[in-house]
């Protein structure tokens, strides 16, 4: 049975009230919702493995905290898209905003054009794979977890990082401090291959990614590295 | 020759040594040692305790009390309420607190678990709450807790869904007391395989706290991310706003705008919190002007008592929570206290302390994990002499002597409620704490820079 909602009538508040409705069950309902329209916090703190799909543009925070549900938002989504998700899968079929995945815990996070500035901030084992590019300071302070950038990635990306792993296709801006390039391995493509095929993205080979990670010098503090910042 | 000369020294004595020598007040002996230790180390000094600098306190305010134009109320016989509800303004769930004293956010990996379980334990007997830290909620602490606000910090470290769901309220931290601006450092020797694996890294690394959210810039963002909170737990919880005092007049009115239900306001005294030290000495204000703004801001919006307003940074005895709430605070905070009424600088481990290059009553590197108390660490060994129950409650038993002591003075100055306490029940004892708390000069009608001299 599909759900529709449409919020041309009904609240955000209407929405998530409805929503949560399903949290802590094994729900696979599905619901449509309609006329998005920029809206901030849609479909956030879901704890239920539902299919939600968002038709329009989003506000901040859509699926934020997000727990085994999938959602996919048909348009552009605003600030913070996913953050602290710590499982299911949430795909935005346009571009993302800043902190797009920020501080997430685990899951998949899938945008299939291009993410703003701090993409994958603090994140803490998300997986966030990106169709385009991303803007400056992505993975600034990563914890753990895999972006992967099939375009472009700004400046100082992976700044502060910690045992996140970065791949990016196209050109690095710049990086942050304490981030390297590493040696591509066979397991790496082949963790990345698996990566771009769950997320389904095609016409991008493993092997013509660069990886990217910590140089592990700022681990503990030192006064001989006072520099690096 | 070399006998001779020993003894012409020798005849000085010491009284007439102490009398001739003069000392810097440019570079008294601690500046001295101060400028050794950086040029044999290098580093900064990093230290929690707050700001030991003197500067003006409630100690120099006083109550009036009663007498021909006041009418006292009967000590040990008339009643005088202590009790606060915190989170009116949009929470279902409001936060009921049977004492105007909560127990400030310190984290699990700055204090051991069963310090943070004695918390809980003191808080729960005296009816009041406690709050987690930056490394998330533990079990221990949810379950020996009866009120638990869970703190949402720019870290995020241990944030879940479920730790949400699961607290009675929520504090978006924006900064503390002890580094308003600063972000912080939990040194890698406290990074037990428990703190790390709470917050995702890898065991003994450093492990830095942003002095920034990693979703949000400013209160228009801010406003957005309090609904956020509010839609993920159904709006039920109350939702705190944590400044530490700087520009606090402009601060709380945009916590206001923001949507908090309840405004923390750290003043600079404030601090378990691990920094630098000269962040400490020299970054923000103290409690008792911070204290004033807030509320000046609050009664300008229209919103005093509405959003209701919980004052910590140098809270100790009775007297400062009266003042404190006299000055128009529903309630206050506390976390160096605590650890102290939990046994943190006992004189019984005087020479414990020495061989750490400290003495009872000076000891403040609770960063670095090797408290002899068992309060600020990650040693299992060091923790187990802590003894949960005994530390929950001599908590207790303090945060009923604060109580006691606030209702001493509200019933002399005639009040049947400790929020009855007003203003206008206070002086101040000089011209910095008047000028401050914009209470008159003792005997005097003069604020200076209100009114005439």
């Amino acid at each position: 049975m599909v759900h529709h909602f449409d919020l041309a009538h009904g609240s955000t508040r209407d929405l998530n009230h409805a929503l949560h409705a399903f949290n802590g069950t094994d729900s696979e309902a599905a619901w449509q919702v309609k006329n998005a329209n920029g809206l901030h916090n849609l479909a956030v703190g879901l704890d239920a493995p539902l299919t939600v799909d968002i038709e329009g543009h989003v506000g901040y925070y859509c699926a934020g905290m997000n727990k085994f549900a999938r959602v996919t938002v048909h348009g552009n989504a605003g600030p913070g898209v996913a953050e602290n998700m710590m499982s299911g899968v949430v795909r935005i079929t346009g571009n993302a905003s800043q902190y797009a995945g920020a501080t997430a815990h685990g899951g998949l996070l899938i945008i299939e054009r291009s993410a703003s500035s701090r993409c994958g901030i603090s994140m803490k084992g998300v997986d966030i794979v990106v169709r385009g590019d991303v803007g400056h300071m992505s993975a600034f302070m990563a914890q753990s977890g895999r972006l992967v950038v099939c375009g472009d990635a700004g400046d100082a990306l992976g700044d502060s990082l910690y045992e996140a792993r970065l791949y990016v296709r196209g050109n690095v801006a710049g990086l942050g401090a304490d981030c390297v390039e590493k040696v591509m391995k066979d397991k790496h493509k082949y963790e990345l291959d698996s990566l771009l095929r769950e997320a389904g993205v095609s016409g991008a080979d493993a092997a013509e990614f660069r990886r990217f990670g910590s140089a592990r010098k700022l681990y503990n503090f030192n006064v001989d590295n006072a520099d690096a910042y | 020759m070399p006998t001779k000369r020993r003894r012409k020294r020798d005849s000085v004595n010491t009284a007439e040594l102490h009398s001739r020598l003069r000392e810097s007040a440019t570079f008294p002996r601690q500046v001295i040692a101060e400028i050794q230790r950086a040029a044999r180390t290098g580093i900064y000094d990093i230290r929690g305790f707050g700001a030991k600098r003197v500067m003006p306190t409630f100690d120099d305010l006083l109550f009036l009390g009663a007498s021909m134009s006041r009418y006292p109320l009967e000590g040990y016989r008339e009643r005088c309420d202590t009790s606060v509800t915190l989170g009116t303004r949009y929470a279902k769930k409001p936060i009921e607190l049977k004492i105007p004293i909560t127990i400030a956010g310190m984290s699990f990996g700055a204090l051991s678990a069963p310090a943070k379980e004695a918390l809980g334990r003191g808080a729960t007997i005296a009816g009041t709450s406690t709050t987690t830290g930056d490394g998330g909620m533990t079990p221990e602490e949810r379950e020996h807790s009866r009120l638990l606000v869970y703190q949402l910090l720019p870290s995020r470290y241990g944030m879940n869904p479920d730790d949400l769901r699961r607290a009675d309220a929520i504090e978006v931290v924006v900064g503390q007391g002890a580094k308003p601006g600063g972000g912080g450092m939990l040194l890698g020797q406290k990074i037990s395989e428990r703190v790390a694996g709470m917050r995702n890294l890898p065991a003994g690394i450093d492990q830095r706290s942003a002095c920034r959210h990693p979703d949000w810039t400013g209160p228009d963002d801010l406003k957005i991310k309090i609904q956020e909170l509010r839609e993920i737990t159904e709006w039920e919880k109350p939702i705190y706003i944590k400044i530490g005092a700087a520009r606090t007049y402009y601060d709380t009115a945009l916590a206001v705008k923001a949507g908090a239900d309840v405004i923390v306001l750290d003043g600079m005294q404030g601090g378990t919190a691990a920094t630098q030290d000269v962040f400490i000495e020299h970054v923000g204000i103290p409690t008792l002007p911070a204290l004033r703004q807030a509320v000046e801001a609050l009664k300008e919006l229209d919103m005093h008592r509405k959003v209701q307003l919980i004052v910590s940074g140098g809270i100790r005895s009775g007297a400062d929570v009266a003042k404190a709430l006299a000055m128009g605070a529903d309630a206050v905070s506390i976390g160096v206290a605590a650890l102290i009424a939990l046994g943190d600088n006992s004189p019984d481990l005087e020479d414990e302390y020495n061989a750490l290059g400290s003495s009872a009553g000076y000891y403040d590197d609770w960063h670095e994990g090797r408290d002899p108390t068992g309060i600020s660490t990650q040693n299992d060994e060091l923790a187990a002499r802590f003894d949960p129950e005994l530390g929950g409650r001599r908590l207790a038993n303090y945060l009923r002597v604060l109580t006691l002591e606030t209702q001493t003075l509200a019933r002399a100055n005639g009040k049947s409620h400790v929020h009855n306490l007003e203003p206008e029940d206070l002086v101040a004892l000089t011209i910095e704490a008047a000028a401050m708390a914009k209470v008159p000069l003792a005997g005097t009608d003069w604020i200076p820079g209100h009114g005439k001299f």
